[in-house]
């Protein structure tokens, strides 16, 4: 019995090292002043204040500007589109309501790479220049589904008379949606933006292909590039090490919320 | 029904869904101040009605007239109704009072008003401790009564209730009921009830409106429809009854299971068949025979509280349903009697399946879209009206045995018989009477046996 608590202890460790212990590599050796990853050449804080003060820094902080402006951005939009869809959805019939969904899930099925490139052949087929606009549009598309599969079950909870009560009390159908519909499923809205902004700022595939030859750079794809002119820059320890925190630091978040609203029910 | 004060009326509405037909040509008026309950099993479509009155859904034919004018354009929103939902919809996002006060605050009422009409409201509905509480920590009936005083506050022409107390338990629902009987006297507002509980239709409503398979059967008082049901649905639907076949001797005169009874109908004509319903409480039962009508033997006698419900097979072979305050013994000779009054006759809605169908062959019927055995003598191509008694028509376990199959839609039980709907694949009645017990919902084979009896005549063209 003891020995068998044990080895179930020793198995659940073994995992989470075996998933945390690269980024903590990458998180001790950003505190050290060598080129190359492995050496250490004693306690330094000199990659971080590169980061923000050297040469590297200003296209780096470009990269990070334009990943989090796309990442905002693109939950914003794919939050609306995604929230109003799912109304939508929710009020089909039967038959509809199954080819929806299903029509629905297949975008987040499909492999990035793959999306990337029809997205790519897309925006040249109708003569786009690929840029900035591209990129977000890239994102909204691949996001919005997402976001729809997020706020579905909040509809789904409510009452199914709750529209029809608020009509019935003297709403407006637009009132309605937002005194009653909207804060119901409030939930659900918040956490698909968030779940939206993650997927925007991770993605690379689809990034890569819709972002042209204007010099737009996101962070995945920065560093990529980086990474191929000749060994990975010192300086990039330190800042996926900040981006690992703010990304922990979202996800308590998330938890966090989600956690006090189970408490609620 | 139709006086000046009718604050509702429904004209010729007609609902379909799917081409399948909700509401077929209802016409009714709701008088002002009224309690009117809509009572119907379900699909009767007693909540489409509610829902066309408050203009959630749209009638694909015929008129709602709310004070005299139409209001079909005009959007739920506007309408100076209210609805208590029978799942009570409340908003989960809000406390009690704002719950109560939504549609005041849409309305843009001053705030104090809606403070002193909501603390009113809640009053009414005895919550007045509960106004900060958030509705998910409120018990069912409690938030039935959110949801009631939610839909008062707004002081509407008609307050529309969807079987409001149906998730309720029993002891709540019959203090609910009361409650809500009393708040109606008390504004004296118009109240439309949907039920499919006949006993909540008797203890609310001043009228009760019966309603089957999207028609109207019958509007009336709860005595009137208890005591005069219009035809054996009402009867059956309403109460306890015994629903007997019977024969209209003369005015004053009618018979049933196998004696003549005295009654107090008359117009049905002449040894015409009708339905004779008696109550079980309305059948007096002996121990002597002095002054009773007939005899029989009790078959089971159970204890239901207040009274027993005695099963007994009368001499004649009939079995009745009675109810008394005293006990008897399985197997003792009893006697009964009807007081004429409490006999209430009704038309036959119909005496045989009336079906119209086309002559293949000599022997062979097109009917009922496919080919019946039935012997006759017109020539192949006739279209002839076919007349097959209840008794003719055969129920079979085996669905290959049938000519047709359906599925048992209604059954009434007649004393020494079961009468039987049932409705046929292709969506047709037809009527059954049969021994044998069949459960609502078997599937069955249909064939015609008796060919004697069958009655075929060339159908006249009627152009």
């Amino acid at each position: 019995m003891k020995a068998g608590k044990f080895f179930a202890k020793a198995y659940l460790w073994l995992l989470l090292i075996l998933m945390y212990s690269p980024i903590a590599i990458i998180a001790i050796f950003s505190f050290t002043e060598a080129k190359v990853l492995g050496n250490w050449t004693g306690f330094s804080l000199k990659l971080y204040e590169n980061l923000f003060s050297g040469s590297i820094s200003n296209s780096l902080f470009k990269a990070v500007e334009n990943t989090l402006s796309i990442g905002v951005l693109s939950a914003f939009f794919s939050t609306l589109l995604g929230s109003i869809a799912a109304v939508g959805i929710y009020n089909l019939k039967g038959r509809k309501k199954q080819a929806i969904t299903f029509l629905n899930n297949i975008p987040m099925l499909n492999p990035d790479i793959i999306t990337g490139i029809s997205l790519f052949l897309l925006f040249v087929a109708v003569g786009v220049t690929q840029g900035y606009l591209t990129v977000l549009l890239a994102h909204v598309s691949f996001c919005t589904p997402y976001v729809v599969l997020s706020v579905m079950p909040k509809l789904r909870q409510m009452e199914a008379n709750t529209y029809e009560a608020a009509l019935d009390l003297g709403a407006t159908p637009g009132q309605a949606l937002r005194k009653v519909i909207l804060p119901q499923i409030r939930p659900g809205v918040v956490s698909g933006f968030i779940l939206a902004f993650t997927l925007s700022i991770d993605d690379f595939a689809v990034t890569l292909f819709t972002k042209g030859n204007q010099g737009l750079e996101t962070l995945s794809t920065f560093i990529y590039a980086d990474a191929r002119k000749g060994g990975l820059t010192p300086e990039l320890r330190p800042l996926m090490t900040v981006v690992f925190l703010v990304v922990l630091l979202l996800l308590l978040l998330i938890n966090y919320r989600s956690s006090k609203n189970t408490n609620k029910k | 029904m139709a006086g000046e004060n009718n604050i509702i009326k429904l004209e010729n509405i007609s609902k379909r869904y799917d081409g399948k037909t909700v509401l077929d040509n209802i016409n009714l008026y709701i008088r002002e101040g009224e309690f009117v309950t809509l009572l119907g099993p379900s699909g009767c479509g007693k909540t489409t009605t509610l829902r066309l009155i408050a203009g959630f859904i749209q009638p694909d034919e015929g008129r709602i007239l709310l004070d005299g004018n139409d209001i079909a354009g005009v959007p739920p929103y506007k309408r100076p109704l209210n609805t208590v939902f029978q799942r009570y919809a409340l908003f989960p996002h809000l406390d009690v009072y704002d719950n109560i006060a939504f549609g005041l605050k849409l309305r843009k009422t001053p705030t104090n008003e809606i403070d002193r009409r909501v603390r009113k409201a809640l009053k009414m509905v005895a919550m007045s401790d509960y106004e900060d509480r958030d509705v998910d920590s409120l018990s069912g009936g409690q938030q039935q009564r959110v949801a009631i005083a939610r839909a008062l506050v707004n002081e509407p022409r008609v307050l529309l209730l969807d079987e409001p107390l149906a998730a309720l338990d029993r002891k709540m629902r019959e203090d609910m009921q009361l409650e809500l009987k009393e708040m109606h006297q008390k504004l004296g507002i118009t109240f439309i009830y949907v039920t499919h509980d006949q006993e909540e239709a008797l203890t609310l409503s001043d009228t009760i409106v019966v309603m089957r398979e999207g028609k109207i059967q019958q509007i009336g008082t709860p005595r009137d429809i208890y005591n005069e049901p219009v035809n054996s649905f009402v009867a059956d639907f309403i109460g306890e009854s015994n629903i007997l076949d019977g024969t209209f001797i003369k005015d004053g005169l009618v018979s049933f299971i196998g004696k003549e009874f005295e009654c107090v109908d008359t117009g049905f004509g002449e040894n015409a068949p009708v339905d004779v319903v008696v109550r079980p409480e309305d059948v007096y039962i002996r121990r002597s025979q002095s002054g009773t009508q007939f005899s029989g033997t009790v078959k089971s006698c159970i204890f239901k509280g207040v009274h027993n419900e005695i099963l007994v097979d009368t001499d004649e072979g009939f079995e009745m349903t009675i109810q008394d305050y005293n006990p008897f013994e399985v197997g003792e000779k009893v006697y009964m009697l009807i007081k004429p009054e409490d006999i209430q006759v009704m038309k036959k809605e119909r005496t045989a399946n009336i079906l119209t169908g086309t002559v293949k062959d000599a022997g062979t019927i097109q009917l009922l879209g496919a080919d019946f055995p039935v012997s006759c003598d017109f020539a192949a191509g006739t279209p002839v009206r076919v007349e097959v008694p209840f008794s003719s028509v055969d129920l079979m376990d085996n669905l290959d045995e049938g000519v047709i199959s359906g599925e048992v839609h209604f059954i009434l039980y007649k004393g020494n018989h079961y009468h039987l709907t049932v409705r046929t694949d292709d969506g047709d009645f037809l009527y059954v009477d049969t021994n044998d017990i069949w459960d609502k919902g078997d599937l069955v084979g249909i064939r015609f046996s008796d060919q004697d009896e069958i009655r075929i005549s060339e159908l006249q063209n009627e152009n």
